[in-house]
């Protein structure tokens, strides 16, 4: 098998998650989708006086972009945003081709729809880092074809040929000077056939594409404007406050509810499927209401679960039969023929997303619709979820997509959703479920823990002739795509794996799914996170078996991957690996994933026994940039968010119960833990990378080599509070 | 019914005395601006100021309150002018935004106390702010900025 080149899905993944999530038409990559062109009617808002409102004509030129007589422009952002930058870089691919500025572009989140699939991942989705490699070439081309459409109508008003004229921000003008706005023009504009053959400009062309462009989300994000999905307020609103099985999976067996009833404001309790939901007119009445409630659990499969247990697992599942994720050559047979081998087994452990914001879902059920407001990264599932739970068709759920405080992933699960539906369809008002941060940190759907297994032989001459990983976790894709794994690997397993780069003759990646009992999910940069840590501190171990310098060891396996070398070449010149000040130490790593290649170089010290992280140097060829500082922005968010994986991030269970409760037991970093970060990304003609999750893979064995150099020690599991390096 | 004065208003309010001030901002009045993130000071996120000071509204009861003024995000200006909103602005400072009005209602804070902060005293007034995004290096560029710019009153 050769090697991967991309770690997202590959064409009989996605034909296969489409075919999981949604029967409907599966829209192939490229292609724009094309709505025809819809009029819509509204009335322009009421103006201050007695001015009476004007008739404004809204035309939907394609899925995702609106323009109004008035000349307003309005982009229907179909991916959600979390912080990663689509309400800003999205846009500007529309604006470069449309021929507007950015800043007059008002943005709304897209409802629910098969228009607005993800081509890389099969349905509306917001994760895997796709959002810029999946609109790349279909928004531009929205864009084009729309401004084509517009430009046509006014030269055939001008009886002009349509090349002779240009637009300047949102203004069609003649060769003679004559002018006519997309507003003018946009309803007769409506009428005409859309244009077939739509080029788009070269990259030397760009006038907004990698150039600088203000976030379009700051202003409302400094004010408390924003409103994120625990912000929704509609009339008649209710809230709610979910009461779940303290052992993972648990069931309620029976309850009482006397006291909780008549605690103030407290208006119903509803028996859900996920759970007792406790209806106020304040969350915090519904609260304690909630807390007031005694439940029986059945707690089911999960009673005996642990930290032990679960590891105890995955190591005798490490014995079994294992998928092959690669094989070049015959990596078993030359191991038993190499002149020397190393072995080293690796353990990561159970993680937490722990968005700022806590898991909401606000629901408004009717006897034939219901309206949800959520903060979602998966649109689609999330109103079939929705559905479901109203015992509606999934085309009455109109899903309204929120800002997300924070998604990493938490939010492609739908597990706060049929509560919410059902505690409102039960009181028939609008319930605002609100979980607590204890509810969030204790029934999450956790990072995979993993138990991996690396052996390595050189022949007598020292070169590295055999590299072989065997994975074992548990799989995200079973549950949550199953028809992606059905008769294959799962994809999201073995990331920064599969696509080892190193020119080794031998090579065998292999992986183990292994159930552990309780549901885990995909955590920002999913598997590459886990193999990460594994291949690149092996590598160094390798490095030091062959007695090299681990940048030097890793060059000379590097000579068929011109963007690996350079990266590298680049973070070693940045961070002066090998010139770090007296007592401080570097550490490397490099990958691929999302198409993006990187390498960081990590600078610690010792004190007490305490690794104290002063610079981590992080090179990215992400290919093509929409928006430079938003690039440099999410390099710099990913850092920190692996660096609290690696130096305290830990789930554990005991008794099926999680232990973390709250940030004073699941530590994430604050301002005084967050070392220099140093971005650089490269010049690129290459097609775009994802840049949302790659840099948080690099972080933990950047830090592990760095401790190595500093101490000798190497740091086979996670995080780095289990170890005592003094 | 307990007596607020809110972001220069005076306002009356039905709630039980050890309602958090968080949830009578959040669901009675309607200030949806500070946050909710852990219920227990740990985070931030629902920082305002209580008589000019930064507390944490998820553990204030509301009856602690008296007629000291609280300010929230909401009430910092009218027009995000506020010198430290604005160099957060400039910086683009916030990804997902959820801790940024607590983010901010804390730096207000600290340049009040403190003009020309070092990098080891931003350090140390922001601590217990978390921004799970990790846009610590820009909140603390944001704070130097606006410490450059002369405050309003």
């Amino acid at each position: 098998m050769s090697q991967a080149t991309s770690s997202i899905a590959s064409s009989s993944t996605v034909s296969k998650l489409a075919g999981t999530l949604s029967r409907r038409d599966f829209v192939r990559g490229g292609t724009v989708v094309a709505t025809g062109l819809v009029i819509g009617i509204g009335l322009t808002g009421c103006k201050p006086g007695n001015e009476p409102a004007r008739e404004m004509k809204t035309i939907e030129a394609n899925a995702w972009l609106r323009i109004g007589t008035d000349d307003s422009i309005t982009f229907l952002c179909d991916r959600s945003e979390m912080g990663q930058g689509v309400f800003t870089a999205l846009p500007m691919l529309l604006a470069e081709e449309l021929g507007v500025a950015v800043d007059r572009i008002k943005v709304e989140f897209a409802p629910a729809g098969d228009a607005y699939s993800n081509n890389l991942l099969g349905t509306q989705i917001t994760g895997g880092s796709t959002s810029i490699r999946d609109a790349w070439e279909k928004l531009r081309r929205a864009g084009a074809q729309a401004r084509m459409m517009l430009v046509g109508t006014a030269a055939e008003q001008w009886k002009t040929p349509p090349e002779t004229c240009r637009v300047e921000d949102g203004v069609i003008i003649s060769s003679h000077g004559k002018r006519l706005s997309f507003g003018a023009v946009a309803e007769a504009a409506a009428s005409r056939p859309l244009p077939a053959d739509v080029p788009l400009k070269a990259a030397a062309d760009y006038v907004v594409i990698g150039k600088p462009q203000k976030r379009l989300d700051t202003p409302a994000k400094v004010d408390g404007s924003a409103v994120y999905g625990i912000d929704v307020q509609l009339d008649g609103m209710l809230y709610g406050a979910l009461a779940q099985s303290p052992v993972l999976l648990g069931t309620v067996k029976s309850y009482q509810d006397d006291k909780a009833k008549t605690m103030p404001g407290v208006r119903a309790v509803v028996p859900t499927s996920s759970g007792i939901v406790v209806v106020a007119d304040s969350w915090w009445r519904a609260k304690q209401g909630r807390d007031a409630l005694e439940i029986v659990w059945s707690n089911g499969a999960n009673a005996t679960l642990s930290d032990a247990t679960i590891m105890r697992g995955l190591r005798k599942a490490a014995t079994g039969k294992a998928q092959v994720a690669r094989a070049d050559g015959d990596a078993n047979a030359a191991l038993k023929s190499a002149a020397r081998v190393v072995r080293a087994d690796y353990e990561l452990p159970l993680l937490a997303h722990a968005t700022l914001e806590p898991q909401n879902c606000t629901a408004d059920v009717k006897a034939d619709s219901c309206d949800l407001y959520v903060p979602t990264q998966i649109q689609q599932v999330a109103q079939a979820t929705a559905a479901n739970a109203a015992g509606l068709q999934t085309s009455q759920v109109r899903v309204h997509t929120t800002f997300l405080g924070g998604g990493f992933g938490r939010r492609l699960e739908v597990d706060f959703i049929p509560a919410a539906v059902e505690a409102s369809k039960a009181v028939g008002q609008p319930v605002k479920l609100l979980w607590t941060r204890e509810d969030d940190m204790t029934h999450d759907a956790y990072r995979p823990p993993a138990f991996d297994q690396c052996a390595a032989g050189f022949d007598d001459q020292g070169k590295l002739v055999s590299w072989h990983l065997h994975l074992t976790s548990p799989s995200i894709t079973a549950r949550m795509f199953p028809a992606v794994v059905e008769n294959a690997i799962d994809p999201f397993a073995i990331e920064a794996a599969a696509n080892y780069p190193y020119d080794v003759p031998n090579v065998l990646v292999e992986y183990v799914p292994a159930e552990i009992g309780i549901h885990v999910g995909y955590w920002r940069s999913v598997s590459h996170a886990l193999n990460c840590f594994v291949a690149e501190s092996f590598m160094d171990e390798l490095a030091a078996a062959a007695r090299k310098d681990p940048v030097q060891f890793r060059t000379e396996l590097l000579g068929k991957q011109p963007r690996y070398r350079e990266v590298l070449q680049t973070a070693v010149r940045e961070a002066r690996y090998g010139q770090a000040p007296a007592g401080r130490f570097h550490g490397v790593a490099v990958m691929e994933g999302y198409g993006t290649y990187m390498a960081q170089v990590a600078e610690i010290s010792l004190q007490d026994g305490k690794v104290q992280v002063h610079r981590i140097t992080c090179v990215a060829d992400c290919g093509q940039v929409v928006n430079p500082d938003i690039v440099t922005a999410q390099i710099e968010s990913s850092i920190v968010f692996g660096l609290s994986a690696a130096l305290w991030g830990e789930i554990n269970v005991a008794g099926g119960r999680v232990q973390q409760t709250n940030f004073d037991r699941y530590r994430i970093a604050s301002m005084n833990d967050v070392p220099k970060i140093s971005t650089y990304v490269l010049p690129s003609d290459e097609a775009p990378g994802g840049i949302g999750e790659p840099a948080t893979a690099l972080v933990a064995p950047a830090l592990c080599n760095a401790i190595v150099a500093a101490t000798g020690r190497r740091v086979r599991s996670l995080p780095l509070t289990r170890h005592k390096l003094a | 019914m307990i007596k607020l004065n809110v972001n220069g208003k005076s306002m009356e309010v039905d709630v039980e005395p050890d309602t958090p001030l968080l949830w009578v901002l959040r669901d009675t009045l309607g200030l949806t601006g500070t946050k909710y993130g852990c219920g227990m000071a740990l985070c931030g996120a629902c920082t305002v100021h209580l008589g000019g000071d930064p507390i944490r509204a998820c553990v204030t009861p509301v009856s602690a309150v008296g007629e000291q003024p609280i300010l929230t995000i909401e009430g910092l200006s009218s027009d995000r002018s506020h010198p430290v909103q604005q160099a957060w602005i400039e910086l683009d400072v916030p990804q997902c935004g959820y801790c940024q009005s607590g983010q901010i209602m804390s730096a207000v804070a600290l340049l009040k106390q403190n003009p020309k902060p070092t990098d080891s005293d931003i350090d140390s007034a922001m601590a217990g702010n978390l921004c799970r995004c990790g846009t610590y290096q820009r909140i603390r560029a944001a704070i130097h900025r606006a410490a450059e710019t002369p405050a309003k009153s």
